[in-house]
């Protein structure tokens, strides 16, 4: 069985898309694990990684700046990959898994455990934070597309064009549960919890990195085993399953895997906003393709998210406002929201 | 199809003032501890200081009163939107205006203007205004603003915003634990002297959603059949985003961002009113109220310890009314 559709179409153009933003997401990492209150030049960083150089030197590289450094890679290339799942399964731009609830979700679990498991004293233990609060935030998140998706259901068929919409009032329960829990909760972790929902790097360790990491190299190759079959889903449902694709039971596992990704990135990181959605837009767009390229998508969230943690860290120093840091869902919010808004206004033009 | 065949409305109206004063009523009388009515009556009308007197007066009577004002702003807001925007899901809460009033309250906050309620209110006013300006054209830039589009928009707006303003909140330690008691969107704690303060802005509001009603029901029939009528319509626009402008910003710097108020209101008394405004207006207002009041009152009645804050009430009720509406009306992307 050859037929034109099975063989995977790969343009040479999204490949090298793809090389360069992992090259120039490599660089800005390097950047980042050489800047910060001990700037530190780029060779003795490079001997560090290979192990050598000085303890002092290794024990910021190694232990301080690269668990954020490789979280913020991570959670990158699973958010993009998310919202590229999630655009081509909904045929709609603007679905993204914080656009449609699953952030919320996800985020409402996630405080749950921050803010009930707390001791007040701004610690949980270690097994509700380390297990607790990846779980929690999966299953938030799994649950939130659950009920978004059972009530986009009109007919027996998914409303794809009410799924935005209502994720949006999704969104809003849980937010509003999440106001709530910050107000119950002890201030101390209330501000652990505060922090964590505007999307931070700061203080990442190991434990945040690793289940995201697992989750990209389990579930990555998955999305992009199912090519041809988002291929065909560009096509329309009818198409899809007269090329003999199992249109609702594909689309049911990508769905769970692009929930997945969310929700583990989600959970290590914070609920860093528009990397969904800008990274797979900004991909298709430059690599001139119908649907976002999964593999140039991924390495553009990487990309997009160490930028922007570097512009986090570094930014308000640089204009001289303070030593602060800010977190880095507000350097991605200021810039993907006029980006959504652009999208939005060149939908409404093209009706 | 809409509207209460065979009621008149103004029975229809009055039924629902007397709604409004029973949830007022029981407002006063229920609570982590249950009063009677004579009770009430006594703490009301006499100057006693038994326990009773104090709970009723010094407590409950203040947050039934900001709840009843501020409810009714809320209701007229929502209702004032969805007219002119024509669009079913337009909302405060939802449409990144009260976010916009949340952002410049915390940089009132944090460059130290903001002291005193009075002074929430102004800048409360101004990020209001703006961010409901700032939708509206950002919305309108394609094909007039649709329902999908506004709400999306409204949504990007609210979430670029809320980052903005959670960055303020935690860069500094002080303001976030006073920051996170607003945002919830509450009525607990709030005086009769924040409902003062508020009241100057809530009545220029209220005067000017009145104006507006009749103009919005020649706006309904098409800006061009208005502009042919001998409407203004320019001025009739603005004159209603300035009322929303004022209405939400009283709600807000009194109360912290409460969503879906307008959205349950305005719907409510569509359902009940049809789309006159003349009615619809002061029905919305007599809803909110009334949804307000029992909100926060089912708040302290669930709550048990503590309460659970109007805001989170409203939420929960509110998400599944926003989930409805989408399913009834055809709004496709």
């Amino acid at each position: 069985m050859t037929t034109a559709t099975e063989t995977a179409v790969v343009k040479p153009r999204t490949v090298v898309l793809a090389a360069g933003f992992a090259i120039a997401a490599v660089i800005l990492a390097l950047v980042s694990l050489s800047l910060g209150t001990t700037k530190l030049p780029l060779d003795e960083v490079l001997r560090a990684l290979v192990g050598g150089g000085d303890s002092g030197t290794r024990l910021i590289v190694l232990e301080l700046r690269l668990p954020r450094v490789a979280t913020g890679l991570l959670v990158g290339i699973a958010f993009a990959v998310s919202g590229a799942l999630l655009q081509t399964l909904s045929r709609n731009p603007l679905a993204s898994p914080d656009i449609i609830g699953v952030n919320s979700g996800a985020s409402a679990a996630a405080v749950t455990v921050i803010v009930l498991a707390g001791t007040g004293g701004g610690n949980i233990s270690g097994a509700a934070e380390r297990i607790g609060l990846p779980l929690a935030a999966m299953l938030g998140g799994l649950l939130a597309t659950l009920i978004v998706g059972l009530l986009s259901i009109q007919r027996g068929v998914v409303d794809v064009s009410k799924v935005v919409l209502i994720g949006v009032g999704v969104a809003a329960a849980a937010n509003s549960l999440v106001a709530w829990l910050l107000v119950v909760g002890d201030v101390t972790d209330a501000g652990r919890a505060a922090a964590w929902l505007a999307g931070s790097l700061n203080a990442r360790t190991w434990s945040d990195a690793v289940p995201v990491g697992i989750a990209v190299a389990v579930l990555l190759p998955v999305a992009m085993i199912f090519g041809r079959e988002l291929e065909a889903l560009v096509l329309g449902d009818d198409v899809a399953s007269s090329l003999g694709v199992r249109v609702s039971r594909v689309r049911v596992a990508l769905l769970i895997v692009a929930t997945v990704l969310a929700a583990m990135a989600t959970a290590g990181a914070g609920p860093i906003t528009f990397v969904a959605l800008v990274a797979p837009q900004v991909a298709q767009r430059l690599a001139r393709t119908d649907r976002p390229p999964l593999l140039t998508t991924a390495m553009l969230g990487a990309l997009f998210v160490t930028l922007a943690d570097l512009i986090a860290r570094n930014g308000l120093q640089v204009l001289q406002v303070g030593p602060y840091e800010l977190p880095v869902g507000v350097v991605t919010a200021a810039a993907g929201a006029p980006y959504l808004l652009h999208l939005i206004g060149r939908q409404q033009k093209g009706r | 199809m809409w509207g209460v065949r065979g009621v008149p409305r103004a029975a229809a109206l009055m039924a629902l003032v007397g709604v409004v004063v029973l949830a007022f009523g029981a407002s006063l009388v229920f609570g982590s501890r249950w009063l009677g009515v004579g009770a009430v009556g006594h703490a009301l009308l006499s100057q006693g200081g038994a326990d009773a007197d104090v709970i009723v007066r010094s407590l409950r009577l203040p947050r039934t009163v900001v709840a009843l004002v501020i409810g009714a702003c809320l209701g007229i807001a929502g209702a004032l939107m969805q007219g002119h925007t024509r669009n079913a899901l337009a909302e405060p809460g939802i449409f990144g205006v009260s976010a916009g009033a949340a952002l410049a309250v915390v940089l009132g906050l944090q460059v130290g203007v903001v002291e005193t309620v009075g002074s929430t209110v102004w800048c409360a006013l101004i990020g209001a205004l703006v961010a409901t300006f700032g939708v509206q054209k950002l919305a309108a830039r394609g094909s007039g603003a649709s329902p999908v589009g506004l709400a999306l928009t409204g949504a990007a707006v609210a979430a670029m915003l809320g980052a903005f303003t959670s960055a303020i909140v935690l860069l500094d330690a002080n303001t976030l634990d006073g920051y996170r008691f607003w945002a919830v969107g509450s009525v607990a704690g709030r005086g009769f002297d924040v409902v003062g303060q508020v009241l100057p802005f809530a009545i220029i509001g209220l005067i000017l959603a009145a104006f507006n009603a009749r103009d919005l029901d020649l706006l309904a029939l098409g800006d061009d059949i208005a502009a042919g009528l001998g409407l203004s319509v320019r001025r009739a626009r603005l004159v209603g985003l300035l009322a929303i402008g004022l209405l939400t910003a009283a709600g807000v710097a009194a109360c912290g961002p409460i969503g879906f108020l307008g959205l349950l209101a305005g719907h409510v008394a569509r359902r009940i009113f049809g789309a006159r405004n003349s009615w619809l207006i002061p029905a919305a207002g007599l809803t909110g109220a009334a949804a307000l009041i029992l909100a926060d009152l089912v708040g302290r009645l669930v709550g048990g310890a503590g309460e659970v804050q109007a805001g989170v009430v409203l939420g929960i009720v509110g998400a599944p009314l926003f989930v409805i509406v989408v399913r009834r009306r055809a709004v496709a992307l």
